[in-house]
Formats: structure tokens, sequence, C-alpha cells
């Protein structure tokens, strides 16, 4: 057309052209191929050695893949299996190892067989108390969450042989969880509130008047806040309210727990803390480290960058401090020193110990991811909040902390990540962590000496499935919020 | 626009600053200033950049500390008390030259926050309020979408209805057209035009001299930091008296 434009000014069309396909090279596979695989001679070069890499992890493992062994008991057993299949020198993964032992990485190797019904329904239901959090009033969410819970409890607390009346009692909350979700969804987070609580009561056993009991300590606070606010003032009132609480724990609640227990005695097994192990501890440890450490975070951050001198420097002296100490140091500390400061005679449990030292050590790191989403608001959106009226609490719930946490959420969620991961360091303070703890024991048996791949496999296996769940949730979590529309 | 110079202004004061100094650091930003505007009255202050108005539009709701003098806002003084300070923001609106609105909440939710939160209006009666506001600057089916999804004149005009909502005896605005498009001026003007001819008590840093013409009944010259001149409008634009005016209009109005 330009050559008919560059003869003639003027131009008439007198048969419309049909549209044909690209050319072969243009379109589909091919040119996918193309342009992402042999666009230029380097990238041809990457792409052959990819393959060539690629095929020799491929055919160096998969054997070991294809002649797993999952009925046998033990190595020797297994080995002599694959040879006999395979042929002498093949290798073969020995996954009956698994299949024995499976219950000591969920575990741990001395939680009472008998109660492994405990931690099953307490892991079920730490969905129905994360759901309203995590899908705050999505019917759909909440009910897929809540129902896939429920087959899961129901398949499990089944298979673990839970004792009849248990397991009528936990069918029972989980249907009346499951109906709430959909009638009221907001009333859900009444049992997210009661459920550490339940929890523990599940976990540790014992009476359940320790854990009412200690509830009751946030009902003191309540109280004493609510009617001291109004004379003594918001921060003072809260204060007061602590130190009620604290006193409540400390001295009234376990004498009030003896005698509510011997009035109306109800107690199930009572299981100590150096009998929990693998995932069954991994998971307390950094579900608990996880709640409490947002929360402390984000007080720390705001506290990093208050104009109050004390609170600042509090806050900065904890925060660095913390972040130049390796965490090993901190469970050693845990595990260790941390009695020699306590007063004489108070024996603080060792996982309550952890729980707290990794808390504060991925607070810190929290505080500061949560202060550079901080920095990334535009100062107007203070002043905006500012000249509206609203005082210091209400801004920064309302209009600062809604924006800086979602700016940090790929942050916060990968020390989230990181923390969980972390939760294996507790080997070293003498806890059965699934990695190196439960690894440890296994292979101490005769009968499975010198397993070497397949624990690792396994309990890689899981915490990967746990952590591409997190971070997933945290990208589906960045799509809800987006409504800056940039 | 004749009428609108007209309203009555009563004779209240709404606030009263006096012999007010500000630094920042060293840096003398506030010097000796004096004012005193009646309730009802409708004042522009223009300058060239860092000559202080902003600074001084700020220090009336305390989003800047003045470190002498006395600001006294519908007769609370602005000191370290939070209470007072938390009082005079709820009564005094502003308007920001970049909108600062809140890209996390709908349009009806950035204007019913502060009359649920400070106000503690039912919910109902907010959004009530907040839909009669955003009728007035036009824009009421945009209520349920979020700032980023409007363009700049409409979010200034919401940034409006935000502080009307609070149902503030004084309105500040700070520079609000100097971020829009030329074709988005005219809008925003306009509902502030609607606005003083209510009698909304307005103190108006801006360049938009057409509108000081239509509706100010003073108009504030600053230089350095201190008032140099002020003026009936047509007075000041007409026959300007000191120098640093003369040489500021005819830089503004010479093309």
């Amino acid at each position: 057309m330009s050559e008919t434009h560059s003869q003639t000014v003027t131009f008439v069309r007198d048969s419309m052209l049909p549209p044909v396909m690209p050319p072969a090279g243009e379109r589909g596979a091919v040119k996918w191929l193309r342009e992402n695989l042999f666009s230029t001679p380097l990238n041809i070069g990457l792409t052959v050695l990819g393959v060539v890499v690629i095929w020799w992890l491929v055919t160096s493992s998969l054997p070991w893949w294809l002649h797993s062994v999952w009925h046998a008991s033990s190595l020797g057993e297994c080995r002599q299996i694959v040879a006999a299949e395979a042929g002498e020198g093949a290798t073969g993964a020995c996954w009956a190892m698994i299949r024995e032992r499976w219950h000591q990485f969920i575990f741990g190797h001395q939680y009472p067989p008998s109660d492994w019904w405990r931690p099953i329904l307490a892991f079920g239901l730490l969905f129905a108390a994360l759901s309203p959090v995590l899908f705050a009033g999505q019917k759909r969410n909440l009910a897929l969450v809540l129902g896939g819970m429920a087959v899961f409890l129901l398949l499990t607390l089944y298979l673990a042989a839970t004792p009849t009346s248990a397991f009528i009692l936990s069918m029972a909350l989980v249907a009346g969880l499951l109906a709430l979700s959909q009638v009221q969804p907001g009333k859900l987070l009444w049992f997210t509130l009661i459920y550490p609580a339940l929890c523990f009561w599940l976990l540790w056993g014992g009476t359940v008047w320790l854990p009412i009991t200690a509830m009751a300590g946030f009902g003191v606070f309540y109280l004493v806040f609510r009617f001291a606010s109004p004379s003594l003032g918001v921060p003072v009132a809260a204060g007061v309210g602590i130190v009620a609480a604290v006193l409540w724990w400390l001295y009234i609640a376990s004498p009030v727990a003896g005698a509510l227990q011997g009035a109306l005695p109800f107690s199930i097994l009572q299981v100590t803390s150096d009998k929990f192990g693998g995932f069954l501890l991994a998971i307390v440890i950094g579900v608990s480290g996880i709640a409490f450490s947002l929360p402390i975070g984000i007080l720390l951050a705001l506290g990093r960058q208050s104009d109050m001198l004390i609170v600042k420097t509090l806050s900065v002296g904890f925060i660095e401090f913390v972040r130049g100490v390796p965490l090993i140091t901190l469970l050693f500390t845990a595990s260790l020193l941390l009695q020699y400061f306590l007063p004489p005679g108070t024996n603080f449990d060792i996982i309550l110990r952890v729980i707290i030292l990794v808390t504060f050590f991925a607070a810190a790191y929290l505080a500061e991811v949560i202060r550079g989403g901080l920095a990334a608001l535009p100062r107007g959106q203070y002043e905006a909040a500012d000249a509206l009226g609203l005082d210091y609490w209400q801004a920064q719930r309302l209009i600062i902390l809604p924006q800086a946490l979602k700016v940090s959420i790929p942050a916060i969620v990968s020390t989230f990540i990181g923390l969980f991961k972390d939760t294996t360091l507790v080997s070293f303070v003498g806890l059965y962590d699934p990695l190196r703890g439960i690894t440890t024991i296994v292979r101490a048996d005769i009968a499975w000496k010198g397993i070497y791949w397949e624990p690792y496999i396994f309990v890689g296996a899981i915490f990967f499935v746990i952590c591409f769940g997190m971070s997933r949730y945290s990208m589906y979590l960045e799509r809800k919020l987006k409504t800056d529309h940039r | 626009m004749a009428e609108a110079a007209q309203m009555q202004v009563s004779d209240e004061v709404a606030i009263q600053i006096t012999n007010m100094n500000k630094w920042y650091g060293q840096f003398h930003v506030l010097r000796d200033i004096n004012m005193t505007v009646q309730r009802g009255e409708r004042i522009v202050i223009c300058g060239p950049s860092g000559s202080g108005k902003s600074t001084l539009i700020r220090c009336i709701n305390r989003l800047e500390e003045h470190q002498q003098g006395q600001i006294v806002v519908d007769g609370t003084e602005l000191t370290n008390d939070l209470k007072n300070i938390d009082k005079v923001r709820s009564e005094v609106g502003m308007v920001f030259q970049h909108f600062n609105l809140f890209p996390h909440l709908t349009i009806l939710e950035n204007l019913t926050l502060a009359p649920i939160w400070v106000r503690k209006v039912p919910k109902r009666e907010a959004e009530e309020t907040a839909m009669y506001f955003l009728q007035k600057v036009k824009i009421p089916e945009q209520a349920h979408k979020y700032p980023g999804q409007l363009s700049g004149g409409q979010q200034q005009r919401v940034a409006i209805a935000r502080s009307l909502c609070m149902k503030p005896r004084i309105m500040l605005f700070d520079e609000p057209t100097s971020a829009l498009d030329p074709e988005m001026i005219k809008e925003v003007l306009d509902t502030m035009i609607q606005l003083a001819q209510e009698g909304m008590t307005m103190i108006c840093v801006t360049h938009e001299m057409g509108f000081a013409q239509a509706v100010a009944n003073r108009v504030i010259f600053m230089d350095q930091g201190q008032i140099v001149e002020q003026n009936e409008p047509k007075e000041f634009f007409n026959n300007p008296k000191s120098d640093r005016t003369k040489l500021f209009l005819s830089q503004i109005l010479g093309h």
C-alpha cells in the first residue's frame, strides 16, 4: 500500500483482504520455543545445558524413587527387597521406616498413643480458630475451611481410636462451629478467643480449671480497665489492669483452680512438656510464636517511631539487641540462664520459655519489617487523620496500620515462614524437633541405623506444604486487599 | 459573584492569632503574625513559595506547632493540651493539595470514618450525611469506588465532602487546586464557591486570583514569613500598596 501511495496520491481499494494466519514460525508452540528457549546463541547454549542437568538429575534419582519399598521391618530388609527386585547394586527408597515411625515425627516418641486424638483435635480446631481471622465474614471460604476440617477430624479421630464420648463431643463442636460460620460468621471470633485455653488443655491435659482460671485473668484485666479508665485515663488504667491480671495469675489463679478441681473434678491425662515432639512441638511453637509476635512487633515498630524518649529507647534497644544475637543463643538462654534470673522454686515450663524467646526473636524482625511499611506511607495520611480529629490510636488502627501492614504482607509472611522453620533449632536445647531430634531417635534404632535421605525428605515435604500454604495465603490476601488501582 | 462579597460577616471572632512566631530549627518561618478572622469571613492567602502561608494555616489546626504567641480557635486556645487540639481539629476542616484520601477505604468509608469514630455518630446516620455531601459535590455515584479510581478533581471534591461530614465551623484549604489539571480546577473551585455562598468561614491558600476576586472578603499577601499586605480584593488587585505586592501581582498576572 505504501508503494501505491508513493506512486499516486489517490487510492481506492476495490477488494477487501481476508484475514490470514500468521506465518508458521510466528504462532503457537514454535513461536514460544523460539522466543523463550532459542532466541540467541547464549540462550540456546543455556537451554541445552539446562536439559542436560535435568536429564542427569532425573536419571540418577528416578530409580531410587521407582524402587521405593513400603513394607519392611528394617533397613537391611529394605535393601534385600530392592536387590531382589532390581538387581544387585540398585538403589531404592525405604519408606517402610516412615510407615513404621510416622507417629514419632508427628507427635513425638513419648506422647501417649491413647491420647493422640487430643493433638489431632487441637490441630483441626486450629483451623476453626484461624478461619474468622483469615477469611473474615466470607461464608464460602469459611465453609470450605471448616468443612475440610470436619472431614479431616472425622477420619483421623476415628483412626486414632478416640474414646467414644470425646469423639461425639468433638463432632458436636465441629457441627456447631460449621453451623455458626454460616449463620453468624462474626461470632466465630469468640471461638478464636477461647481456643488458646482449649488448645492448652487438650495438649497438656490435667484439670480443666487451670486454663479456665488462666483465661479469667484476661477478664480481670478487662474489668479493672473498664472501671478504672474513666477516672484514671486509658494508659494508667491499662497499666493497673495488667498488674491486676499478673497478680491474679501469680497468686490467685492456681489456688482457685485447685479449689474448683476439688469441688467439681474434671480432668484428662496430664502430658508434660518433655513428652512433646515432632511436628506437634514445631506447630505449637510456630503457631504461638506467629500469633504473639505480630502484635508485639507492631507495638515495637510504633514504639520505635514514638516521640516519647523512653518508649523509643526501649524499643530500639530491644530490637537491636534481639536482632544482633543468634536465635540459638536466645534458646540456650531460655533453657539455662532464665532459670537463674527467676525466683528460686519457680519452674517455668521449657516449651513456654522457648515460645517466649522465639516470639521475641520474630517480633524484633517483624518490627523492622513493619517500620518499613510505616515509612512507605505518605506523610499526608498522618496529617489527614490528624486533621479529622482522630486520636493517635484511632489513626494508627484505622488509617496507618491497615495500609502499612498491607504493604508489608510479603515480608511479614517471610518472617513467619522463617520463624516456623527455625522451630527445628529447639533440638539444641534438648527438645525433639521433627528434623534432628526425631530423626536421631529413629536412627538410634538398630533396625533403621544408616537411613539417611528418607526422614529428611519426609520432614522437608511436610515443612514445604505448610510454608507453601502460608505463602499462597499471603498472595491471596494481597490480591484481596488491593484497592489502590495503580 | 457580587452577592458573594456582600454576604454578612458576623462580629463573632472565629480565629484570633496574636504575636505568633514559629521557627523550623534556626529558621524563622513565621514572624509576628497578628490576624483576626470573623465568623463567615472568607480569606485568601497568597504569596511566593516559601513565604510561610501553608505553615500559617497548618498552625491553625496544629498540624504545625507554634513556639510563641497565641492562637485561639473558636474560643479554644491551642496549647500542648491534646484535648484542646482534638477539639479544635474536630471543628476545623482541612483540604490538602494532594487530597490525602485514604486509599484503602471506599469513598463512603472515607467520609463516614471520622464522624463514626470521633463524633460517635451511628453508622446509618453517618452514611446519610455522607451521601448528602456527596450529592452536594455532585459525585454520589462514586460512593462505593476507591479513591484510586477517581480523577484528581473528583478526589479533591471527595476530600472537601469528607471535611464537611464533620460539620466543621471553619474550613482551611491548602492550595486545593495546585495539583490538578486545568480542566479539573473549575469543578473544585465551583464547589468552594458554593461553600462560600453558604456562609462557611474559610481560609484558603491559593493562587487562583479569580476565586479571590469572586468570593474573598480579604486577601492577605505574605512574604518571608510576614503578612505584607491585606486588603479587600478589589483594592488589593487594583491598587496594591507595597512594592513587594506589586511585583508579585505583576509576575502572576503578567502573562
